[in-house]
């Protein structure tokens, strides 16, 4: 067990090592450097050789990337290129806020998620089911920025019931964003729903057609103790490592989200940052993301450990 | 009848296939011949009749620009269906071919291939693609070879596991003790036991770039203004939603109605190639 543990944290180092390389590499192959960028138009000449002298871009790509890497480790993320702010200050509260928007779509999506699966599932072909299997297919399908607008158009616009885009500032306090933040929190929830409950659902079929259900069944075990002992602790194992996916993808993958209710999350600092050509900070942003990905990917994967004594035996499935 | 035939029969004969494969169709239609049949040209703006409602000039309505919106939306997807439909045999062959040398061959190549992939799927939603523009720039023409590069990445896993399955069988050791060479052996005998699985992907990779593609003009990063793009009309017609929410309903409609029929059509593909197994995990 500690083994495995370990070598999925291993695996999960390199795999953050390798991200912060591509990245590095990535930004490297573009044409102009964070002095082109500070400098503007005055880029050229002894201003340049001197910004560049001291900012330290004329030593050798792989010197660069250790103090880089190592600074980022420090949690000193370097400084934007054209405010010449921390962005560790930056992306600081935006992390918390897209935290919130996560926590907020979270708890409610996955008691929902699961509640929704289970009942799909146990009432399998049934109008319920269907009803269900396909809102759900219609959620995965709908891109997140038309599914926001159509909320938007009918909660917002016609019924009026709350406002259409985030205004509060990035450094506000939690609870200013709560009546705003509602409607890009039930895009996130309707589209983890979608995936959670799918998940749920088929698991919970396969464990309520297993043996030891019919062994229940037979020995004459109420069907709800059935279901709610014997059947559900099994059906939700492999939902673990759905939910994480979910979760990574809830922490990073909001861009769209966050950009149509101008809410003041990582994913629209990233947009900000990519049309200005602010490199630094799209650097960092993809760091953060990347190691949240791994790190809560790690979690699920030791998690289902812990509760799955199955898979300590076998080795474990790789990617 | 021809394996294509009988299996497009098939598809046919499911409710998902029929409705899938008739929405495609539609819209590849439109697509192809939009230009010929729109009333309006799709730049001319007018500033005197800008965000009206439905008329018998402009059945619906006019945009910010007093541009003809019925015009622009049968022209709107034209530009993402020929970007994406080049991209996503490119995206399939490189990553197909690279999977199955990667499943056939396994060592450390294998394993550091792997790795790699593990870390630029790291990046969970539209993050790469988005830090794939920051390289390599947006704009239509750009983001092709981008999203061809990008999508071909999860291929790589797909088809290096499904070469993985076919490795472990007689045939291929067969083939290995006749002393045929690795190429002989993936050309005939791997690549035609995972080309089906390689279409069920390459279906849904169509669907998902797609999505990408109008994700990313939707934030500004792909077909650059005028011309018409499903994405940028929602994203600039989201701000006169309440004057004139025909402007936003119409290319929602239109990019939708794509995406389910793309889904609806691979769903059919992969039930009627038996290979439905609910493994469309997140990416």
């Amino acid at each position: 067990m500690l083994e495995l543990v370990f070598k999925r944290l291993m695996l999960g180092l390199v795999t953050i090592w390798l991200v912060s390389v591509i990245i590095f590499l990535g930004v490297e192959a573009l044409p102009g450097d964070a002095c082109t960028a500070i400098l503007e138009r005055d880029a050229f000449g002894d201003a340049l050789k001197a910004c560049r002298q001291a900012m330290g871009l004329n030593d050798p790509a792989l010197s660069r990337y250790l103090s880089w890497a190592s600074a980022a480790l420090h949690g000193d993320l370097g400084i934007s290129a054209n405010g010449q702010e921390s962005i560790s200050q930056m992306v600081g509260y935006r992390v918390r806020n897209s935290l919130l928007l996560a926590a907020g779509a979270l708890s409610v999506g996955i008691p929902l998620a699961i509640c929704l699966g289970t009942l799909a599932g146990l009432k399998r072909d049934s109008w319920v089911d269907i009803l269900f299997s396909t809102g759900a297919i219609f959620a995965m399908t709908i891109p997140e920025f038309v599914a926001a607008t159509i909320l938007i158009l009918v909660f917002a616009i016609w019924l009026g019931w709350v406002p259409a885009i985030v205004l509060t500032p990035a450094d506000a306090q939690p609870l200013e964003f709560f009546p705003e933040f509602i409607l890009a929190a039930l895009v996130l929830t309707m589209l983890m729903v979608a995936h959670v409950m799918r998940m749920v659902r088929s698991s919970v079929i396969d464990a309520m057609a297993s043996d030891y259900v019919q062994m229940a069944t037979l020995k004459g075990v109420p069907y709800w103790r059935i279901v709610l002992r014997h059947a559900l602790p099994n059906a939700l194992l492999p939902a673990i490592n759905v939910i994480a996916l979910t979760v990574a993808w809830l922490l990073g993958g909001v861009v769209v989200v966050e950009v149509v209710f101008n809410y003041p999350g990582l994913g629209r600092l990233l947009v900000d940052a990519i049309s200005g050509r602010d490199l630094p900070v799209v650097q960092a942003i993809t760091l953060i993301v990347a190691a949240t990905y791994v790190g809560v990917n790690l979690v699920a994967d030791i998690l289902s450990l812990a509760l799955n004594p199955r898979l300590r035996s076998h080795r474990m499935r790789q990617g | 009848m021809s394996r294509g035939q009988i299996i497009l029969r098939d598809m046919l004969a499911r409710p998902s296939g029929a409705i899938g494969l008739t929405l495609v169709t539609v819209h590849l239609l439109l697509a192809l011949t939009s230009p010929a049949i729109v009333p309006f040209d799709y730049k001319t703006m007018n500033a005197l009749d800008t965000l009206a409602g439905p008329s018998g000039a402009h059945w619906l309505g006019t945009d910010h620009l007093g541009r003809d919106v019925l015009t622009r939306v049968l022209l709107g997807g034209r530009e993402a269906l020929l970007v994406t439909g080049i991209a996503t045999p490119i995206a399939l062959l490189w990553g197909g071919l690279a999977g199955i040398y990667l499943g056939l061959r396994g060592g450390w190549i294998d394993e550091v291939a792997m790795r790699l992939v593990d870390a630029f799927l790291a990046l969970p939603g539209i993050l790469p693609l988005l830090v794939l523009i920051t390289v390599f720039g947006s704009g239509g023409e750009v983001l092709m070879p981008t999203l061809a590069f990008f999508f071909g990445i999860p291929v790589i896993r797909v088809a290096r596991a499904a070469a993985h399955e076919v490795v472990a069988r007689d045939f291929i050791s067969a083939a290995r003790a006749r002393g045929h060479r690795p190429l002989d052996i993936v050309r005939r005998e791997l690549l035609p036991n995972v080309t089906d699985t390689l279409l069920v992907e390459g279906a849904m990779r169509w669907s998902w770039m797609l999505l990408g593609f109008s994700a990313l003009s939707f934030l500004g990063f792909g077909v650059s203004p005028p011309r018409p793009d499903w994405g940028l009309m929602i994203s600039d017609a989201r701000v006169y939603m309440s004057l004139a929410p025909l402007g936003v309903i119409a290319p929602v409609v239109a990019l939708s109605s794509l995406i389910i029929g793309i889904n609806l059509t691979a769903d059919a593909l992969a039930k009627t190639l038996g290979l439905d197994q609910s493994r469309k995990a997140v990416v």
